[in-house]
């Protein structure tokens, strides 16, 4: 029996002794699995320039990430892995005009974990969704860059820069001319607010594209691939479906009651849902883990809140897009929320008192 | 779990990929042979400690009463096969901390002498009363885990007029299978316990919840049951907790247990397949419990199965028995979500123990935790509809009120959270932590309390003494005074002060 030398037993364990052995890094590659399609979607649409800034945003949360580790004596290379700096940084590039300069990636990289999320604490400790706080400071810092949108001419269309015309363009000067297009919203409130109305904006039909092929920011327009992505981290166990449908309802449903009262002044739902970043706000950005409710009923209400703000500050604020700062504003709730409405707990009531035995043979 | 389910996140519970229970629970039953020793403890249930009744020198017969319950709620304890009591005393108990508890000691002669036994023919024609209190006689408690002494548990059922029994079968907890293996083998037994305790009770009907991973058990308890209406055998699916008592008691009747409550408080009686096949040998044939089926699994074992094995049986013995084919890295009395890890091997067994596991360090092996990305795995897994995470940010932070107002006293410990947490947090750890602290906060506020209710009641005391004393000098002073008056009022005379 010397094989039962107590020696060879840790002195303390605790239950349970099995586990399905995940880890966050699992976690964060699953959502990069969700998320690529649409990215190569956006890569292919908007070219070699698209792929370099979205290098460089990647490269430069990575290097937020591993200086304020490095600074605060904690382990770096463990903590890169775990995913969550690349997915950062990813999903921020994702939310950038395609064709949009090198230092643009780079500070916006930098911005995401350095002030967005390692100032907080590092991963599971931020308020606000790292990568839209990043995104609005470029917004309110650099608003023309930030709405430089290029129309989408491929990859390898005739017109399509080469790969070395695009890191002239990428890290070189800006964006000539000749590319720039309009998006659906820009054009809609730059138009209202010269007093056109949207029928007469829109005369010829709205600008709006299932595939993707539209004016915007790198992975947002591929909204087909981005719903797909959502449902399988939804099919994957990744996320519920409580926050996609609250937001993409609530961007909705006053969308299309505005628009039934007045066309000329609301654009419809459809509009709504398939411009700018609604898609990849409700399946990839309101869904972070870290920044939204733990509870299916906070989901919901944080959806909802995401999406009302939405297309509130589309239609009345003074940004054409607003999903980032609507998404930031209910990340800014979350505490609240998750205070406010809590799962019932089994054999208690909402308010949390035991409920009343009921007995009935 | 259907797609639709799945996009909705699930439902409470996990479910392990797997299970581990085969091909341990298909291999066939074995007897374990009589060790030289065994060590039965005292204290195997709820309750006050059995007291011995036997002296140190005095033999000792199978089945023979060693301790006498002590209490309104506790359970007697008697010889699992004859021998020589060698020692009354204090033996490392079955828990973490290695802490002893007191046990007797039988050095076993071999010859496993039995007390004559007599059952009755028909304990259905018994007084319920009757029927009890030959349960309590025969030391049976709850086997499932929870070691409540079943005859009170009755006796309390009996006067709430509970009419529902639910049989839990649903034996959730990976690698056991000893439940599995007495519904296989002695269906009849199970269902002429049911029985018995129905009466005992004075239940209508009988719901036994098996998880539908068992459908050799479930066929052969649907042919056991079949003459009887009022017991219905329902497969539950099998998804852990299931044989968590309020668990079952929803997924069979719809009904939710109230927080803090009993289950009698709707009605419902929970009581395991194993303690019934207890019942129905203790009734019919005037067994005592004093052994049982213990599942013996894990991968450091050679041969994994059941086993029959006397109730204190040391580890080492039980493991010996089985074989090991490596040095297990941990072991485990129970299943390896609630199951409590053995200091080492010279433990015995207890009544309530289902399962020993030997693990290996690929079995246990768990990445190092990392920060929690609020990702709420563990809010849809717990069974319960708490947050752990909102709890443990809590218990992290110190702040043991909030935790407690978050429901922490209705955590079960099952362990689901901590089972899925993708960042490998001590979940179950920290709140048994809390649940501690605020234990022990609480006994001190009560011992607090207690001390000034005793300060208070000695000062009221000295002060209504001291008030006395003042008052009696008073009076004998007033009544000298009136002596003294009287005594010279005839002279008339001033006295010289």
């Amino acid at each position: 029996m010397n094989m039962l030398a107590s020696s060879a037993l840790p002195s303390v364990a605790a239950s349970p002794h099995a586990g399905q052995l995940g880890s966050v890094s699992h976690v964060m590659l699953k959502v990069m699995l969700a998320l690529a399609p649409a990215t190569a979607c956006g890569f292919w649409y908007f070219g070699w320039p698209a792929f370099n800034l979205w290098l460089v945003t990647v490269l430069a949360a990575l290097a937020g990430e591993a200086l304020c580790l490095r600074l605060m004596a904690k382990p770096v290379v463990p903590t890169l892995l775990d995913g969550s700096a690349l997915l950062t940084g990813w999903l921020l590039a994702v939310s950038l005009p395609p064709w949009a300069p090198w230092w643009l990636g780079v500070i916006g990289g930098l911005f995401a974990t350095v002030i967005g999320k390692q100032v907080f604490g590092g991963i599971g400790c931020n308020l606000f969704n790292p990568a839209m706080v990043a995104r609005v400071a470029l917004l309110v810092s650099f608003p023309v860059v930030m709405t430089g949108w290029v129309a989408p001419i491929g990859l390898t269309g005739a017109q399509a820069p080469g790969w070395l015309e695009s890191l002239q363009l990428t890290f070189g000067g800006s964006v000539p001319d000749a590319y720039t297009s309009a998006s659906l919203l820009g054009q809609a409130k730059t138009e209202l607010s010269r007093g056109v109305s949207l029928l007469q904006t829109f005369a010829n039909g709205l600008p709006v594209s299932w595939s993707g092929m539209r004016p915007g920011s790198l992975g947002e327009t591929a909204v087909l691939l981005i719903a797909a992505g959502g449902i399988a981290m939804m099919l994957m166990g990744l996320i519920t479906w409580h926050i996609p449908v609250s937001m993409l309802l609530a961007i909705a449903i006053p969308a299309a009651i505005g628009h039934a009262v007045n066309p000329a002044r609301y654009l419809d739902a459809g509009a709504h849902v398939l411009s700018g970043g609604a898609m990849l706000g409700a399946f990839f950005i309101a869904t972070d883990y870290v920044t939204s409710p733990s509870s299916r009923g906070g989901q919901l209400v944080f959806g909802a809140g995401c999406g009302l703000l939405t297309w509130v500050i589309r239609t009345y604020g003074g940004y054409p897009e607003g999903v980032a700062f609507a998404v930031l504003l209910m990340n800014a709730l979350t505490p609240v929320i998750d205070r406010a409405i809590k799962p019932r707990v089994y054999g208690r009531n909402w308010r949390g008192q035991p409920i009343a035995p009921r007995k009935e043979n | 779990m259907g797609i639709l389910e799945r996009l909705n996140g699930g439902r409470w519970g996990v479910h392990p990929h797997d299970d581990h229970k085969r091909p341990a629970a298909d291999t066939p039953l074995r007897v374990m042979p009589l060790p030289a020793k065994l060590c039965v403890p005292l204290l195997q249930h709820v309750g006050a400690p059995a007291k011995p009744v036997v002296a140190v020198g005095d033999s000792v017969l199978r089945g023979q009463l060693i301790a006498a319950a002590q209490g309104a709620v506790s359970a007697p304890v008697h010889a699992p096969s004859s021998g020589v009591v060698t020692a009354i005393g204090p033996v490392t108990a079955p828990h973490p901390s290695g802490l002893p508890f007191d046990a007797i000691t039988i050095t076993l002669d071999g010859e496993d002498r039995a007390l004559e036994a007599a059952g009755v023919d028909d304990p259905l024609a018994l007084e319920p009363a009757e029927v009890t209190r030959r349960i309590a006689d025969a030391g049976i408690v709850g086997l499932g885990g929870a070691t409540f002494p079943s005859a009170p548990k009755a006796q309390l059922g009996r006067k709430l007029e509970v009419q529902t029994l639910v049989i839990n079968g649903g034996e959730c907890e990976p690698y056991l299978s000893s439940d599995d293996s007495v519904m296989r083998h002695r269906a009849d037994d199970v269902i002429d316990g049911v029985r018995i305790l129905m009466h005992a009770v004075g239940a209508r009907t009988a719901l036994v919840g098996i998880e539908d991973n068992k459908p050799e058990a479930i066929a052969a308890m649907r042919e056991a049951a079949r003459a009887f209406a009022a017991i219905r055998i329902c497969p539950v699916p099998a998804r852990y907790p299931m044989g968590s008592d309020r668990q079952l008691v929803e997924v069979l009747t719809g009904k939710q247990v109230p927080a803090g409550a009993r289950t009698a408080s709707i009605g419902v009686l929970v009581n395991n397949v194993s303690t019934c096949a207890a019942i129905h040998r203790a009734l019919r044939h005037g067994e005592a419990l004093y052994r049982r089926i213990v599942t013996v699994n894990g991968g450091a074992v050679a041969a994994p199965g059941n086993v029959l094995a006397p109730v204190g049986v040391l580890v080492e013995d039980l493991l010996a028995f089985v074989g090991l084919k490596e040095a297990p890295a941990r072991l485990v009395m129970g299943g390896p979500m609630m199951g409590l890890a053995l200091p080492h091997a010279q433990v015995p067994t207890v009544k309530a123990c289902g399962g020993v596991l030997a693990l290996t360090a690929a079995e246990i092996a768990r990445p190092a935790p990392s920060a929690c990305i609020r990702c709420g795995s563990c809010v849809k897994a717990c069974p319960m509809g708490l947050q752990p995470l909102e709890i443990a940010a809590r218990v992290r932070a110190g702040d043991y009120d909030g935790a407690a107002s978050l429901q922490l006293d209705d955590c079960l410990a099952c362990g689901c959270c901590a089972y899925v947490c993708p960042s490998n947090l001590p979940l179950v750890q920290s709140f048994q932590h809390a649940k501690g602290t605020l234990w022990a906060r609480a006994q001190q506020k009560k011992r607090n309390a207690l001390t000034r209710e005793l300060a208070d009641a000695r000062r009221e005391r000295l002060e209504r003494d001291a008030r006395e004393r003042a008052e009696a000098a008073a009076k004998r002073k007033a009544a000298r005074a009136a002596q003294q008056a009287s005594a010279a009022a005839p002279g008339g005379q001033e006295m010289p002060s």
